[in-house]
């Protein structure tokens, strides 16, 4: 039996822009098996977009993306979700099937993918609802859950199929520091237990210090630092301190490019 | 002028690439719709549910009260010609070829195309059909297929059930209220309405029911994903399913006349 590479995804060269507006240029990047990979970054600088690129719901413009060493822009549509199987994900806002309950929405990739007994999906969903501390929610509405609760339930659906990838588009966002302590912990004892390789975006330093192993600083289009969230800490950039500090003054401008403030508020620029 | 006619020749290539696409679109549901049918039927039956039997107040108290003006009417006119036993007969054709059909289309694309349209567009708006996508679940048979369906399923019911509570009210009208003999009223209409007359009104229902959720379904499927772009989205969900179906109308009415 072949021996696995020590690299699940990898990225060479990759640009990709939305209209005039370049997201990545020459952006490479490589993400290790049964690792907790981090993406952090300052906001727009495409984090989300870099996610979306790797599952293949966006086309790069130029570069590859190899997943497990097959360029993924090859696959044609029942290949590309063959691969997807191998993949959950956890959307920003959950994005939860709103005709479905709790429990069915869990319980859809099962019922789309497999033929498992009723008998069997309502064992693994009420596991997987009660390994996020939903099982009580399970006969429930999505619109009559929290945004954090939502997003609880998702993962439960991103993990119900027992991926290999784990993809997770800030998941600590709305979420109350109990519900966050113990997703956290989900996540590094499924990555543990279980073999998954993960991949994070967010913007909270903190919690994604606690259980990253490697975290990829994106700035301008490329990776501008890398390493353990130990080595960023304690890297010696202005991007890097200014972004793991949360500092104010810095590389990154936090305004949006504007006219002068004193002008603008004057109706100077408009002269 | 440059500017004029650059902007016409941008607009005409807009066109024919959307209608292109639009043509796409269609065989790719048209393609899954078998498998649909055949393998998930519970989804369209749900939809048929949802498009067919939600609309039926609606549909029904339109019916009622165009038969009864068309009894009115019929009355009204036909009386100078010492005529009106026959309005039996030309509310039943007005209703079995025209009115039944297209209204039922226009109303259908007001209750259930606009649900439609908004539903998918919002699915798409809050990244269910991208979750679907990332679940291996391919969007266009699970979630368009099934709609499609229930809609073409549900236009030629609800167009018969439009017209049958039609010629309800043109009965109410005419023999309950202006005492046109009943007997009269009936019988000439059943010696009169032909099935072809018939079979011409479930055919323009059909191919109304086809417009009208094709229209919907495309419209949802490519909104741009805000509260705005879904909203526009509904709008032309209305307005183009209710040319189309005048357009066909006319059509079908002169090929088979």
């Amino acid at each position: 039996m072949a021996e696995l590479s020590e690299n699940l995804i990898e990225i060479h060269d990759l640009k990709y822009s939305r209209g005039p507006r370049v997201i990545f240029e020459g952006l490479n990047l490589v993400i290790k098996r049964g690792e907790i990979t981090a993406l952090m970054g300052p906001s727009g600088t495409g984090k989300t977009t870099l996610l979306r690129l790797i599952t293949r719901q966006l086309i790069p413009q130029h570069g590859t993306i190899l997943v497990d060493g097959v360029d993924i822009s090859t696959l044609n549509l029942s290949e590309l979700y063959q691969m997807r199987q191998r993949f959950g994900m956890l959307f920003q806002n959950g994005a939860l099937l709103t005709d479905l309950s709790v429990f069915e929405n869990v319980a859809f990739p099962l019922r789309e993918h497999t033929k498992l007994s009723n008998r069997l999906i309502r064992h693994v969903v009420l596991t997987k609802l009660h390994a996020v501390g939903l099982r009580g929610a399970a006969d429930m509405m999505p619109a009559q859950l929290s945004g954090g609760m939502a997003r609880r339930v998702a993962l439960a659906r991103a993990m119900v199929m027992d991926p290999e990838i784990l993809i997770y588009d800030e998941p600590f966002v709305g979420l109350d520091p109990i519900s966050m302590g113990v997703i956290v912990r989900l996540v590094r004892r499924m990555n543990d237990a279980l073999g998954i390789t993960s991949i994070i975006v967010s913007h909270d330093v903190a919690e994604v210090s606690t259980v990253a192993d490697r975290s990829f600083l994106i700035s301008d289009g490329k990776v501008a630092a890398s390493g353990s969230p130990e080595e960023l800490r304690v890297a010696q950039s202005d991007l890097v301190r200014q972004f793991m500090h949360g500092m104010a003054d810095g590389p990154v401008a936090f305004h949006f490019d504007a006219p002068g403030y004193e002008e603008q508020l004057l109706g100077r620029d408009a002269e | 002028m440059t500017g004029i006619l650059r902007d016409i020749y941008y607009n005409s290539v807009e066109f024919v690439r959307t209608f292109g696409a639009f043509q796409l679109f269609f065989l790719r549901i048209l393609r899954h719709s078998p498998a649909i049918l055949l393998g998930r039927f519970g989804l369209v039956v749900k939809q048929v549910f949802e498009s067919g039997a939600l609309s039926l107040v609606i549909i029904m108290i339109s019916g009622l009260f165009v038969g009864g003006v068309l009894g009115l009417q019929g009355y009204s006119n036909l009386a100078r010609f010492n005529a009106e036993d026959a309005v039996g007969v030309f509310a039943a054709f007005g209703l079995v070829k025209e009115l039944g059909p297209v209204i039922t289309a226009l109303l259908f694309a007001g209750r259930a195309g606009t649900a439609l349209a908004s539903e998918i567009g919002l699915m798409k708006a809050t990244d269910q059909l991208s979750a679907m996508e990332m679940m291996a679940v391919n969007p266009v048979p699970r979630v368009l297929v099934p709609r499609f369906l229930g809609g073409v399923i549900a236009m030629p019911l609800l167009a018969a059930i439009f017209s049958m509570v039609g010629l309800l009210g043109t009965h109410l009208v005419a023999v309950e209220l202006l005492g046109v003999d009943v007997g009269a009223f009936w019988q000439q209409m059943q010696i009169t309405v032909d099935i072809k007359d018939i079979n011409e009104g479930i055919f323009k229902s059909l191919v109304f029911g086809v417009a009208a959720s094709l229209i919907a379904v495309w419209e949802g499927y490519n909104s741009i994903p805000t509260a705005e772009g879904v909203g526009r989205a509904t709008t032309r969900t209305v307005v183009i399913t209710a040319i189309a179906v005048l357009v066909f109308d006319f059509m079908i009415t002169a090929v088979m006349l």
